[in-house]
């Protein structure tokens, strides 16, 4: 993975050193609240209910051992015990004060980390496939061009106060594990006939409260080109993206008011004329980014693996988690291992300092020292041995980490919510986990097969429900907790939006409805081959809906709504 | 009432901003709104500054205005980053040498930043803003990763420049 040299460690330093000048000047009264809002920001730090949220930056959701062991010391010393992964494959903190701020700053500086502008009216934090440079689907690896663009988009001086916040991701494999049709800039790395590979540009991608899918922006782009022509890109944005409405400041919404040959039009006039060479990346520097990424040696072994063959016939929850928790490695007699951190009746994404630890330790001693978090708010190990695979399950069985439903309908995907977020209309979590309880039989989940469940607590979507096969949403109904349900969503290659089902229910009507959809679901699919999406588009609203709102419960809400709005 | 910072030393304003039918005095150092400049002859532009908000200048426009002594782009509020593409176009892509200035909401913490992309002085009304520069208190970031922004006091890393091989 990606090490500092003396530049990166300067730099980081600096930023931390220039955060600790501004949170003193803050409270010694020579910054107002709204003066140093976007200055926190740009650091990560959120004014939320209880406390300030501190985001740590966690580049293309990839983590040393080393890294990992150093939050969980920040959990313990600056936090609650306990830190929360994120969509954005980042790892946030709930209950930070503002003047421990810095020093958490200085210590993830120790450590070649920061949290350097994951929020704000800026470019984000740049995610990736967590199963990056391991991956047997795999053109290239994404990492490289990923650690570029972290470079470049860090403190762009002319990128800091754009009209809105900005995402970017790249997938460098066939399958979209980044969801990049979902964000401002997706990236795609292709390779044309004759072996060339380079970009494919997508852009106004979104969910938020007008969700959109990204369109194509250019089918093909050179790689020394990237950092020029997303140049281009994000200042026709700064120019020209709305300001005097923040609900219609994303990319997404310029890019639909001017379509996409116009958008297209501008962005390649400012990039023509663009002095190209002073932007883009510098092959010597390239090859300097690349030699960290170079795979780790591992050595090739049987493909099959006694150990992990008799644990799997003797053992239904270690074979469960092998079906579902792991995957193809490029190097045979590998798996790619994923923790989900979504046991029954758990908070999504949610890790002690403990687990932390652990995690780190199973790293160092089986995954070449390397962590991965995944926008599904999980842990991965990257590199894994089969034969080392019952050890590392019998210590994820010891530390509550062993849950085996990475993919199925409990690997739930959800925002804090209304317990932690000033944004939300309602909670999250308790929805997560009544959803996560009603589903604990393995066998019941086994047999729904993969499955997407997405949850957020307000139309800001960070809970990605419009991208959920099954999205619940919460709204906040005359000051009650609400939820709307969408079907439908995907957020792989066939990404699509979820369509809202009906009237919004109360919480307590939530998890009788997603039984109800998961019932028309499973006694109407041709066949378990056929996903829920694929089902959905065939047969419609129709079915689920007459299920749904048939229930005593969510008949009487929905009677009492007619009757509220007048029809 | 704003002070000028540039060249690391803080004083007073140097420009007449004219207002509505005032004429300037044969040799007065005088700035005027865009449309007002506009309609100068070539030679009065050459010694008139002018006063625009980032969003009044088109492409055909800021050509133009590479031939003015001053401009002074107007922030409307300090996290409006359109000044910032506005300054690079003019400086980078029309070859603009002359002062460029930031008015409006111009805070100690954006000054760095405003820098990189061309800026040269600053209209500051912002009393603690003030008191940091007089100090000398600039709070930068020492290093950049954008060389088509690199201020002289920044260090970049040489394989970012173009010119040198990596290390084996």
């Amino acid at each position: 993975m990606y090490r500092y040299d003396d530049y990166d460690h300067a730099f980081v330093r600096s930023r931390s050193d220039q955060f600790r000048d501004q949170v003193k000047r803050r409270l010694a009264g020579e910054l107002t609240e709204e003066q140093f809002r976007p200055l926190r920001l740009q650091n990560g730090l959120y004014l939320q209910l209880h406390a300030y949220m501190l985001r740590l930056a966690i580049p293309y959701g990839v983590l040393s051992a080393r890294q990992l062991r150093a939050i969980a010391v920040i959990a313990r010393r600056y936090d609650r015990g306990y830190g929360h992964l994120t969509t954005r494959q980042n790892i946030q903190f709930n209950w930070i004060k503002l003047e421990d701020a810095p020093d958490i700053l200085d210590r993830l500086a120790d450590v070649e980390m920061h949290a350097i502008q994951t929020s704000g009216n800026c470019i984000r934090n740049v995610t990736s496939d967590p199963y990056a440079g391991v991956a047997a689907d795999e053109i290239e690896d994404p990492r490289v061009w990923a650690e570029a663009l972290r470079q470049w988009s860090s403190v762009h001086p002319e990128f800091l106060f754009l009209p809105r916040k900005f995402k970017i991701a790249i997938t460098g494999a066939l399958e979209d594990r980044a969801a990049v049709l979902f964000h401002d800039i997706g990236i795609r790395i292709v390779k044309r006939r004759g072996g060339a590979t380079g970009f494919a540009i997508l852009v106004g991608g979104g969910q938020g409260r007008t969700p959109y899918i990204a369109q194509e922006l250019r089918g093909f782009l050179e790689q020394r080109h990237l950092l020029s022509y997303l140049e281009a890109v994000l200042r026709v944005y700064n120019l020209h993206g709305r300001r005097d409405n923040k609900y219609k400041a994303r990319i997404k919404i310029l890019v639909n008011a001017l379509g996409i040959d116009e958008f297209r039009r501008q962005v390649e006039a400012e990039w023509d004329r663009l002095d190209k060479a002073s932007i883009d990346l510098p092959e010597a520097e390239r090859a300097r980014i690349a030699s960290h990424f170079a795979p780790p040696a591992l050595a090739a072994k049987p493909l099959r693996s006694e150990a992990v063959a008799r644990r799997r016939a003797d053992d239904k929850a270690f074979d469960a988690f092998f079906r579902n928790n792991t995957t193809a490695h490029r190097v045979a007699g590998h798996r790619i291992v994923t923790i989900a951190l979504k046991a029954p009746g758990a908070v999504p994404g949610d890790v002690t300092a403990t687990q932390m630890d652990v995690v780190a330790d199973l790293a160092e001693r089986y995954s070449a020292r390397e962590v991965r978090i995944t926008y599904t708010q999980n842990f991965v190990l990257p590199h894994a041995a089969l034969d080392d695979l019952p050890a590392i399950y019998d210590t994820l069985v010891a530390n509550g980490l062993a849950s085996n439903n990475a993919g199925l309908i409990t690997d739930i995907i959800a925002c804090p919510g209304l317990d932690y977020c000033d944004l939300a209309n309602a909670r999250s979590i308790p929805i997560a986990q009544s959803v996560s309880k009603l589903f604990a039989s393995p066998e019941r989940v086994a047999e729904i097969g993969a499955l997407r469940l997405n949850i957020s607590g307000c139309i800001n979507a960070c809970g990605h429900h419009h991208s959920g096969n099954i999205g619940i949403l919460g709204v906040d109904k005359k000051g009650t907790e609400h939820y709307q349900i969408t079907l439908g969503g995907s957020p792989s290659d066939d990404a699509s939006i979820g369509t809202l089902l009906g009237p919004s229910l109360p919480a307590e009507d939530v998890p009788a409805a997603i039984e109800a959809i998961v019932d028309v679901y499973l006694a109407m699919r041709r066949d378990a081959g056929e996903d829920f999406v694929a089902f959905y588009r065939r047969v419609g609203a129709a079915p689920f809906k007459a299920r749904v709102y048939s229930g005593s419960a969510a008949e009487t809400t929905r009677a009492l709504e007619t009757a509220s709005t007048g029809g | 009432m704003a002070r000028i910072y540039a060249n690391g030393v803080i004083a007073e304003d140097t420009w007449r901003p004219l207002h509505g039918d005032e004429v300037a005095a044969h040799g007065d150092l005088v700035n005027v709104p865009l449309d007002r400049w506009l309609a100068l002859s070539r030679a009065d532009q050459s010694r008139t500054g002018v006063t625009l908000a980032a969003h009044e200048a088109g492409e055909s426009d800021l050509a133009r205005l590479a031939r003015a002594p001053l401009v002074v782009i107007t922030l409307p509020a300090f996290t409006d980053g359109r000044a910032y593409s506005v300054a690079r176009t003019l400086r980078e892509r029309h070859h603009y040498t002359g002062d460029l200035r930031a008015s409006g909401d111009v805070l100690l913490d954006q000054i760095p930043l405003l820098e990189r992309c061309g800026f040269t002085s600053f209209a500051i009304k912002h009393g603690p803003t003030l008191d940091a520069l007089s100090r000398g208190h600039i709070p930068a970031i020492a290093t950049s990763y954008q060389r088509a922004t690199l201020a002289r006091h920044l260090s970049i890393r040489p394989t970012l420049t173009g010119h040198e091989e990596p290390r084996a």
